[in-house]
């Protein structure tokens, strides 16, 4: 198997941060955003070396997006961040009508997301953003695995044309991709090439499923495992590649199975290569309080739940 | 008037209140202790002297309700709640893990005395002022308190809740104000100026009182002038953010640090 080393734990908003960073420094179109969370955000460093550039509008999410798509006229690229619940839900009519409908060249940038936010509980652990943000027309969805991929992302989405919402989350975790990368937009990776299932998986899972990969080849099963990180435009091409060759797919996310990647997944199966498919995702339910390892075990949101969800899905082979 | 021996109650329980709420976040690792700690006083107004409750019946329907629209500071409520009985102390033990009903934020639907699950920021008081109404069209005399925070007022929604509340001349809404100046990323008036905040309110047809909100004495003498209004009543409350802990007065990155061991027992000193 293809062996991936974690070059030392840290945060994906960390990576958001370090991709504001260095946008701060090349593109001066470049301007940010934030609803009185900076810090969570990470973007201190981008204030302090162009606090002309950043825009502090308090706790107001909803002003916040208008703001932001206003901003674009004259040609700015505003890169909009809180916390994934209120970047979504809270101000889902917002985005749809002044950034979505009006095709406004505004990154939505949502920390937080999912049930890893830990403590702070349900309230604040939005499972359902990828699927409000998935079925808005012309939304770019992208939720990037570790420290390296989100900062790459972060600098990649200044380039394109068009709403991007991207989807990030608070706590350490391996960061195993490669620094530097370059990242595209729209394209799976393929992390791990087998032949008896596909895990095709999404930010904080990936890393779970490289680790089931690995418990499953030590019982001679062989997974390949394949990185989407961005959800829409989804690369159907290396998801029916893929289940072509294995024949069944197990999806993994931290976003209810309503709405998630795997829904994705599943439709473009259903429409082109019908196949068996497990889905590793919450099971319609809000999250809780914990730690995020407490919450990732509970939810089946880890690599045992990966593992378990790959054994079901031979059966069904 | 407050008696010698209301006020000596009140001081008391607001000091207990302070040390579970700094125990429980050094427990959890996690919360909110600056802003709780500074509603203390508050909160232990209205719970041991100004609401109309009943601990062991919290479904009574003619109870006053309380409103956590500031919903981060579950410590401070939670910590009454106990104390006054809703549940048994052993529970804070649980607060923030999987399983309990003390989530981080409010969940009204689990936990005894809670009326409203808020955390997103400026929907409690909608939810407050919806209830309110509630109460009037089935013509119960009983009053709603609302804990709303001075960075939480920035949202448009607590703005369009006042509008409603002045159309349907809710008086018995009660809301307070805890400012105290300080949010997430800092002095308030830097990260969204709303002050003057006293006519704000008054233009959108609330009577507004200011008051010192650690004051046991002002806190309830304004309540009582409140309940005499025909509008709903704004208190704001000026408070320091962290009181009770010298370190952590007025310093903005103790809103949602939990105090390691060295701090955890340094601040229940200055607790005793
Ligand atoms: C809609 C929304 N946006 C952001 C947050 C994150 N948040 C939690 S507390 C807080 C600051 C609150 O400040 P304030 O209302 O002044 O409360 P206090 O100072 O009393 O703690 C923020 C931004 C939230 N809970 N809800
Ligand atoms: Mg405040």
């Amino acid at each position: 198997m293809t062996k991936y080393v974690d070059q030392g734990k840290n945060d994906t908003r960390s990576g958001y941060g370090a991709g504001m960073t260095e946008l701060g420094r090349t593109n001066p179109k470049v301007v940010a955003l934030c609803a009185d969370l900076v810090g969570s955000l990470k973007i201190q460093p981008f204030i302090d070396e162009h606090p002309e550039r950043f825009f502090q509008v308090g706790i107001a999410e909803a002003n916040m997006m208008g703001i932001a798509a206003g901003l674009t006229i004259g040609g700015k690229i505003p890169f909009a961040s809180t916390f994934a619940n209120f970047a979504t839900g809270r101000v889902y009519d917002q985005i749809r009508q002044s950034i979505a409908y009006s095709g406004k060249n505004v990154k939505i940038c949502a920390s937080h997301a999912g049930i890893t936010l830990g403590e702070d509980g349900a309230t604040h652990q939005i499972l359902e953003d990828i699927g409000l943000m998935k079925m808005l027309p012309g939304m770019t969805v992208i939720n990037p695995c570790d420290y390296n991929q989100t900062k790459a992302a972060t600098i990649a989405i200044a380039e394109h044309q068009g709403p991007v919402y991207l989807r990030f989350g608070r706590p350490k975790v391996a960061n195993f991709t490669p620094v530097d990368q370059k990242f595209e937009i729209g394209k799976a990776l393929l992390l791990n090439e087998g032949t008896d299932v596909t895990i095709i998986a999404t930010g904080h899972l990936v890393w779970e499923a490289l680790i089931a990969a690995e418990n499953l080849e030590s019982e001679g099963i062989s997974a390949e495992v394949v990185n989407i990180h961005t959800i829409k435009p989804l690369d159907d091409a290396a998801v029916l590649k893929s289940v072509k060759k294995t024949g069944c797919v197990v999806t993994a996310e931290e976003h209810n199975y309503l709405g998630g990647l795997g829904e994705s997944i599943a439709r473009v199966l259903a429409t082109r290569h019908p196949a068996p498919q497990e889905f590793v995702a919450t099971q319609d339910t809000f999250g809780e309080s914990g730690t995020p390892s407490q919450l990732m075990e509970k939810y089946g949101l880890n690599n045992k739940a990966i593992y378990e969800a790959v054994h079901r899905v031979l059966k069904r082979k | 008037m407050l008696s010698k021996e209301k006020h000596e109650l009140l001081r008391v329980k607001a000091k207990d209140i302070r040390r579970e709420i700094v125990t429980m976040v050094h427990r959890a690792n996690s919360g909110h202790v600056g802003g709780s700690l500074g509603a203390a006083d508050i909160i232990s107004a209205l719970y041991y002297h100004v609401m109309r409750h009943d601990p062991k019946n919290p479904e009574w329907e003619d109870r006053d309700r309380f409103i956590l629209s500031k919903g981060h500071c579950t410590p401070v409520i939670y910590a009454a709640l106990a104390d006054c009985g809703y549940f048994p102390k052993e529970d804070l033990l649980e607060f923030r893990r999987p399983g309990s009903h003390l989530q981080g934020h409010p969940y009204q639907p689990k936990t005894p005395g809670i009326d409203a699950s808020t955390g997103t920021l400026g929907i409690g008081i909608s939810t407050g002022v919806g209830m309110a109404l509630g109460a009037k069209l089935k013509k119960q005399d009983h009053y709603y308190y609302i804990l709303c925070g001075d960075g939480e007022i920035q949202e448009g929604q607590v703005w369009e809740a006042a509008a409603f509340a002045n159309k349907y001349k809710l008086d018995n809404v009660i809301g307070f104000v805890d400012r105290n100046y300080l949010q997430t990323d800092g002095y308030s008036e830097k990260v969204m100026p709303m002050d003057p905040l006293a006519p704000k309110w008054e233009s959108f047809g609330w009577k507004v009182f200011e008051i010192d909100g650690h004051s046991f004495e002002e806190i309830i003498d304004t309540i009582e002038k409140a309940k005499k209004e025909k509008q709903p009543v704004m208190i704001i409350a000026n408070t320091t953010k962290g009181k009770g802990v010298s370190f952590m007065e007025g310093e903005a990155e103790w809103h949602g640090k939990p105090p390691g061991k060295e701090d955890f027992e340094k601040a229940m000193l200055e607790l005793e």
